[in-house]
């Protein structure tokens, strides 16, 4: 379980988010602390990705308050914001990937924006060490268009983790591709987690991406993901389930929990083991 | 009872939001010069040949219709004073305009019309760039330095297309229609024509940036975003230039 005392590297307080009349986010609290990560279920339209965006100010909140890395990120301005933003990784639903750039450009893009500028050479180390990490270093020179849909969300990741991030957000990263696929967007989420200790917002309509989190962990001697099967790691009791339902918060807790909810929304997300 | 009043109101607050940020980031860092130098280069070269040639077959027809027109009277010789005000006041600037708010307000509108719904807008942010200052300063400051360059090679090139016709069909002397040309047109022309494309240059990227940042809802989105830039851009070039003919006329 998280530690009560840890430093909360997110949290939500009674967030609502209104479009007009439409309430996409309605009294959400929940926070996320160093090397968690939270799952959020939900079918479309429910307001995860609202309340994704919200985490990092992209999206200003009607009531309640938003704190990122114990800063109130409530009414800041969006120059305010940037250094904080800088500390968080970001994979949007398509990857986001700036069109007009190569791989190298948009993965080197958080270390040339930023205000303390690295020399040419180590943006390069750093965006060869993040593409090799996502499997891709033969991407270097290629533009986004010219990528499959699941090497564009490798991209991605690669952009989302260069800098290093102790936080990083991820808007369904499965979504749209084939389970083979899926899985290894999957397995390179759970390799940051576990070889860089960050912490993880993981927003999906898929249960088997929450699965994987819980109950995969990263072997760095085979290079590859397994079975934690109670050893002790962590990944399980750190992961932690939330299933949202027409903007508010219907559960929060672990898997065991989770798969045992008689709620009849909650349930569909669940594959039950035989 | 106001309330149809409210989302149009609501527009032009958040236009004039949009152009003040993109007017005070012109002097606040970080500056994109890179991207100045690609925007002329798309707006200024890129547009180029379309001005040429519309500006070309403009001073063309005003020549051979004016030239009927003062046969009447006998005054074919001054075809080439009415050709250089026509065109240096007025259609000179206004053509290209056109030109370029058919061309680049709807090319910026859907450029950042896409890039809002990939989410690369999302991202930019995310990643610490102001959007504004990334990609709405650049093309706007672009936009105000190439349309009267641009301006200016369509009056000298629709004047040549006008000698054209004077000299081949009329049969005016080179001298007879550059020296009639020449002296037409004072300094207060001069700065009027160049005056309206600085101002049209803001007006239609800023048109093009405004309806490509509020896209929504897809690819078809994009393509409404386009249409709105073209259209609100035109009707704001017609607009201006009839209020600033109206001043100049005034301070004649």
């Amino acid at each position: 379980m998280p530690v009560e005392t840890q430093e909360e590297l997110l949290r939500f307080e009674g967030v609502t988010i209104r479009f007009d009349d439409l309430v996409a986010v309605d009294n959400v609290s929940f926070s996320v602390t160093p090397g968690q990560t939270r799952v959020l279920l939900g079918a479309a339209g429910t307001g995860k990705t609202t309340l994704l965006k919200a985490a990092i100010g992209l999206l200003p909140v009607n009531s309640g308050k938003v704190f990122l890395f114990g800063q109130d990120i409530t009414g800041l301005k969006e120059k305010q914001l940037f250094d904080l933003r800088s500390r968080v990784g970001v994979l949007f639903q398509e990857g986001g990937l700036f069109d007009s750039l190569t791989v190298e450009q948009n993965v080197g893009y958080p270390l040339v924006n930023r205000k303390k500028k690295l020399p040419e050479n180590q943006v390069h180390e750093k965006v060869q060490d993040a593409l090799s990490f996502v499997e891709l270093s033969h991407t270097l020179d290629k533009f986004p268009n010219e990528l499959s849909g699941g090497m564009r969300r490798r991209v991605g990741i690669a952009r989302a983790v260069v800098t290093e991030p102790p936080l990083v957000l991820y808007d369904s990263p499965t979504a749209g591709l084939d389970p083979i696929t899926a899985n290894t967007i999957m397995a390179l989420v759970a390799k940051e987690r576990d070889t860089q200790r960050t912490a993880n917002l993981i927003v999906t309509h898929r249960y088997q991406d929450g699965q994987i989190m819980a109950n995969f962990s990263y072997n760095a001697k085979r290079e590859g993901l397994e079975p934690t099967n109670g050893s002790g790691n962590g990944a399980k009791s750190q992961t932690i389930f939330m299933v949202m339902n027409e903007g508010r918060l219907c559960f929060e807790g672990s898997q065991a929990e989770l798969e045992a909810s008689k709620d009849e929304y909650v349930s569909k997300f669940v594959l039950r083991r035989r | 009872m106001f309330e149809f009043l409210k989302s149009p109101v609501a527009v032009i607050q958040d236009f004039y939001i949009l152009t003040g940020r993109a007017l005070a980031n012109v002097v606040r860092p970080p500056h994109y010069a890179d991207d100045i130098a690609i925007q002329m280069d798309s707006i200024g070269v890129g547009s180029l040949m379309i001005v040429v040639l519309t500006s070309f077959a403009s001073g063309l027809i005003i020549t051979m219709q004016m030239g009927r027109a003062l046969e009447q009277y006998g005054a074919t010789g001054q075809v080439g004073q009415i050709v250089a005000i026509t065109l240096v006041r007025e259609l000179g600037p206004l053509l290209t305009a056109i030109v370029v708010a058919g061309r680049n307000a709807s090319g910026i509108a859907s450029e950042l019309g896409s890039m809002k719904v990939t989410e690369q807008i999302d991202a930019m942010r995310a990643l610490g760039t102001d959007p504004i200052q990334k990609l709405v300063t650049p093309r706007m400051i672009a936009t105000a330095i190439m349309l009267p360059v641009l301006t200016i090679v369509a009056d000298f090139v629709g004047m040549i297309g006008g000698f054209f016709i004077a000299y081949y069909t009329i049969g005016l002397t080179p001298t007879a229609y550059w020296k009639t040309a020449y002296k037409a047109l004072e300094y207060n022309d001069i700065v009027q024509g160049l005056m309206k494309p600085f101002l049209f240059g803001f007006v239609i990227s800023l048109v093009g940036c405004f309806y490509g940042l509020r896209t929504t809802g897809g690819t078809q989105g994009v393509g409404r975003a386009t249409t709105e830039a073209v259209v609100v851009g035109m009707v704001w070039v017609f607009v201006l230039t009839s209020l600033i003919t109206r001043v100049f006329v005034n301070l004649h």
